[in-house]
């Protein structure tokens, strides 16, 4: 029925807004957000909002890493472009000079610094080659695998350590394959190093697993029952999905603190996480967010995608949640059903062994063998349930979340900026008044604070445009993958489906003959 | 269902069926329809109108019959419940607001095909019940079998009556045997030696396979009702949808849809050929032990009778009497131990045929039912890969 109601005909990517990001350019540019072409663009009416120019790289842009105060990190900014107000399109931006590296950016990207973290990332080697190689949508040549998980210590503090391979031919990193041993709480730091320095200016990071108390807990006392193992396995899967997602997106993949955390042997021990959790950290860096919202003054879109799309993802957030509430039911009905029909194979070998009648007798015992295997089969069905289309749904009711965010950060950018402006009339009304005041020195004061306060308008407006691009360019980043994750998911799932009832089918054969 | 028990119904001497039954709010109303050639009955063919409490009085006058003892009493058919359905359509109404419309009215499909089903297990149960007293010599010509079949009253009036001069005196009897058939009489006869181990052990090992096919046919049926709301859940998320993943989703959603239809039927023919089946051989296995029973009390008073005989001559008092006592207490356990060893001869075959039958049959549409689900599955893979 479904076939006559036939979509209109889309192709992929074919929403207006995103037909320019289909493009791998796009993708470079992210990488390169606050690096946008150099003022010899072709195309004046859309440059970024940003411009760096090239002199703020190298010895700049090692102040620039100690400089905590985000708002003076544009300020270096020497070159002024015009900042007309973006437009619906994205911008295409030409291939960047080679000057630029790509790295710098980074640095100038990660406002808040913790400089026992930072380090300089020694991504000035990487090629061109290498970065075109990534601008090819997403196909960046890095695998990751988390694996064998293995109990470490005892009592209340043993831990579970999971081993990290990497296998790349990317230049960035010193091997092609290496793996190390991280452990649940490095991968929490990761997640919230990451949250905290990209997604105030726009940038999804994949969601990280909860931390579960109850399932650590059974884990450490060293049950070793199937509950705890399958806990152990549905985090693992977890942090592997986590960390694919992660090395795939393009800016997060040259983010020093990932490649520290795939590469290095010894990790410090991320301590902060102790009390926080993946959603703990959203709720940090959306704190924002609540006051946001508790705002009675409505932020005054002018760009009507953003409403557009923010109700698109609260409907999708719905409508997935309802999904992951059925399938979820299904899991655990397909489980039971595993169970009792284990059960009931055990009940029908004890009748056939009742059975005084030889050939029934046999025949009995044949069917409770079929339904053993059966039984088993249910249970593998039950897992690809679980694995493959629950934890899909889960997975990205936890990236909405994420989206959702990085949506309100945006509108912390533009209050910020009108606060700015506020503070700005507020100061020029001072100096008009000071004017007539013949206090010289004030006056001078005065005129240094508009000064300061021009600027930081100036780089409220540019953070603003610079994370609305972002965030345009991170959504459809988000929805290529969300439907690519979808289909691919969606097929496995039904393989799955198929593999099962072809192994029924093979199970229940001899019993007819 | 009718398969349940075999050779049933093909006397053309005297036939009978339920071709109808009304629903009432607490009560099933059979209609029992018979056709005969038999000179006894006042018409070739006729309908009346029972409940199910006149099924339960004629099975209790068999019981009661001292005639029969020596029978296996077709078990009675169990009360119409549909207590589980009613309950279940009362929780859909509740949850009826947190659906799509399209959700509701499949689950109150769901929900009426269940009703249905429990109506027609009951009437095929009291059918088979009926039906196995008109293929048996003795019980087809029975007189309260006749003024069941044929009365055109009702027969509450005669119910109550019943229950008043027998006051379930047979039935306490044989519960309370059970104690007399584990408490070690000695048995005589390997055969019924045998017989009574047999019948103890396999009755506890089919009401435990019973329970536990009970139970996996409700998950598959689970099963199938989840999959109704993760199809509708596929098509709000369809909609909402822009991109190429709305091809994916819609095809997804009707693919569960056929799935569940599928499952559906993998778990009522689990029900009607396996759970059912167990659940009539356990009831049947029971009415054998009461058989054995009975023999038991039998073989009781015949070695009583026998103490009573000794000690009259010892005493030389009323010899005779106790002589013709003994008399009849051995001729009636030997006329008793004859008729339950062919009765439970025949029964061996026909519980064997039945479970060969039905056993066949459900891995035979298990097989269909997965090669459909198979065939399903490829479509929807094939056209999603294209």
């Amino acid at each position: 029925m479904a076939a006559e109601r036939e979509p209109p005909p889309l192709g992929e990517g074919e929403q207006t807004d995103f037909r320019e990001l289909e493009d791998g350019d796009d993708l470079f540019t992210s990488t390169v957000s606050t690096l946008e072409s150099s003022p010899s663009s072709p195309e004046p009416a859309s440059l970024p909002a940003e411009d760096i120019s090239t002199k703020s790289n190298g010895p700049k842009a090692a102040e620039l890493l100690l400089d905590d105060d985000r708002e003076d990190l544009f300020a270096e900014a020497t070159e002024e472009v015009s900042l007309d107000s973006p437009e619906r399109e994205p911008i295409l931006s030409p291939e960047p000079t080679p000057a630029i590296t790509p790295v710098t950016p980074t640095a100038l990207v990660m406002p808040r610094v913790d400089s026992h973290t930072m380090s300089i990332p020694s991504m000035f080697d990487r090629n061109q080659e290498e970065i075109e190689e990534e601008e090819n949508g997403d196909m960046f040549d890095i695998q990751i695998s988390v694996s064998d998980p293995e109990k470490v210590g005892d009592g209340m503090n043993a831990y579970m350590a999971y081993k990290v391979t990497t296998k790349t031919s990317l230049s960035m990193f010193s091997k092609n394959e290496f793996s190390v041993k991280r452990r649940f709480s490095d991968f929490l730091g990761l997640h919230s190093k990451l949250a905290t320095k990209y997604m105030h200016i726009g940038y999804i990071v994949p969601p990280v697993p909860e931390k579960s108390i109850v399932g650590m807990t059974k884990v450490k006392v060293g049950k070793e029952d199937p509950s705890s193992a399958e806990f152990v396995e549905k985090r693992r899967s977890a942090l592997e999905r986590f960390l694919e997602r992660t090395v795939k997106h393009p800016t997060l993949l040259q983010d020093p603190d990932l490649r520290q955390f795939l590469e290095n042997s010894e990790l410090p021990r991320a301590v902060s996480t102790q009390a926080l959790s993946g959603a703990g950290i959203l709720r940090m860096v959306n704190k924002a967010a609540d006051a946001v919202n508790k705002m009675t003054i409505k932020m005054n879109e002018s760009d009507a995608w953003f409403e557009e799309k923010q109700q698109q993802f609260e409907n999708l957030d719905q409508q997935l949640r309802k999904l992951h509430t059925s399938v979820e039911a299904l899991v655990c009905h397909r489980k039971e059903l595993s169970a009792n029909t284990a059960a009931f194979a055990k009940s029908a070998a004890m009748l056939g062994n009742s059975e005084d009648h030889t050939a029934l007798s046999r025949a009995l015992s044949q069917l409770a063998e079929v339904e053993e295997k059966i039984d088993q089969l249910h249970q593998e069905q039950a897992y690809a349930d679980f694995y493959l289309f629950s934890e899909l749904l889960s997975d990205y009711i936890r990236l909405i979340s994420a989206v959702k965010g990085v949506f309100d950060q945006r509108i912390k950018c533009w209050q910020k900026w009108q606060d700015a402006q506020a503070t700005l009339q507020k100061k020029r009304e001072a100096e008009a008044k000071l004017q007539y005041a013949n206090k010289p020195d004030k006056l001078q004061q005065a005129k240094e604070e508009i000064r300061e306060w021009e600027a930081k308008v100036q780089q409220g407006e540019r953070d603003f445009e610079q994370i609305s691009k972002t965030i345009r360019k991170e959504v459809g980043r988000f929805e290529r993958e969300r439907v690519k994750d979808f289909k691919s998911v969606i097929v496995k799932y039904l393989e799955s489906l198929v593999q099962t009832q072809q192994q029924v089918h093979l199970n229940l054969l001899p019993f007819c003959a | 269902m009718r398969s349940v028990s075999v050779d049933l119904n093909i006397d053309p001497s005297l036939q009978i069926d339920i071709p109808d039954a009304l629903s009432e709010r607490d009560k099933v109303k059979f209609t029992v329809r018979t056709k005969t050639t038999l000179p006894v009955f006042q018409k070739p063919e006729f309908l009346v109108t029972r409940q199910h409490e006149d099924f339960i009085w004629l099975h209790d006058t068999l019981v009661e019959t001292e005639e029969y003892a020596g029978y296996i009493i077709p078990p009675a058919p169990p009360k119409p419940d549909f207590d589980a359905p009613r309950e279940k359509m009362q929780k859909l109404g509740e949850g009826e607001g947190s659906m799509t419309k399209e959700e509701f009215l499949k689950m109150k499909q769901e929900l009426e095909a269940e009703y249905l089903a429990v109506f027609k297990k009951t009437v095929a149960v009291h059918e088979v019940f009926l039906q196995r007293l008109t293929s048996h010599p003795a019980f087809s010509r029975d007189h309260n079998f006749q003024v069941f079949l044929e009365y055109d009253q009702d027969l509450s009036v005669r119910r109550k009556n019943a229950k008043e001069m027998f006051g379930g005196f047979f039935k306490s009897m044989v519960k309370s045997a059970d104690e007399v058939l584990i408490s070690g009489i000695k048995e005589v006869d390997d055969f019924f030696d045998q017989e009574k181990t047999f019948l103890v052990d396999y009755y506890n090992k089919i009401k435990d396979s019973t329970a536990k096919a009970d139970r996996m046919t409700r998950s598959h049926k689970n099963v199938a009702n989840d999959y109704i709301h993760v199809s509708a859940c596929l098509c709000s998320l369809a909609i909402e949808e822009s991109t190429a993943l709305k091809k994916y989703l819609l095809s997804l959603a009707e693919l569960f849809e056929k799935l569940r239809k599928v499952e559906g039927r993998v778990s009522s023919d689990e029900d009607l050929k396996l759970s059912e089946l167990l659940r009539y051989y356990m009831r049947d296995i029971q009415a054998a032990k009461d058989l054995l029973y009975r023999r038991a009390r039998s073989l009781a008073d015949y070695e009583n009778s026998n103490k009573a005989l000794d000690k009259a001559r010892l005493k030389s008092k009323d010899v005779q009497q106790a002589e013709k006592q003994q008399q009849d207490c051995c001729e009636k356990f030997e006329l008793l131990s004859k008729s339950a060893k062919q009765e439970l001869t025949s029964f061996k075959g026909r519980r064997v045929s039945a479970f060969r039958k039905n056993l066949i049959e459900m891995t035979e549409l298990e097989i269909k039912h997965a090669k459909n689900n198979i065939s399903l599955l490829q479509g929807c893979i094939c056209l999603l890969k294209n």
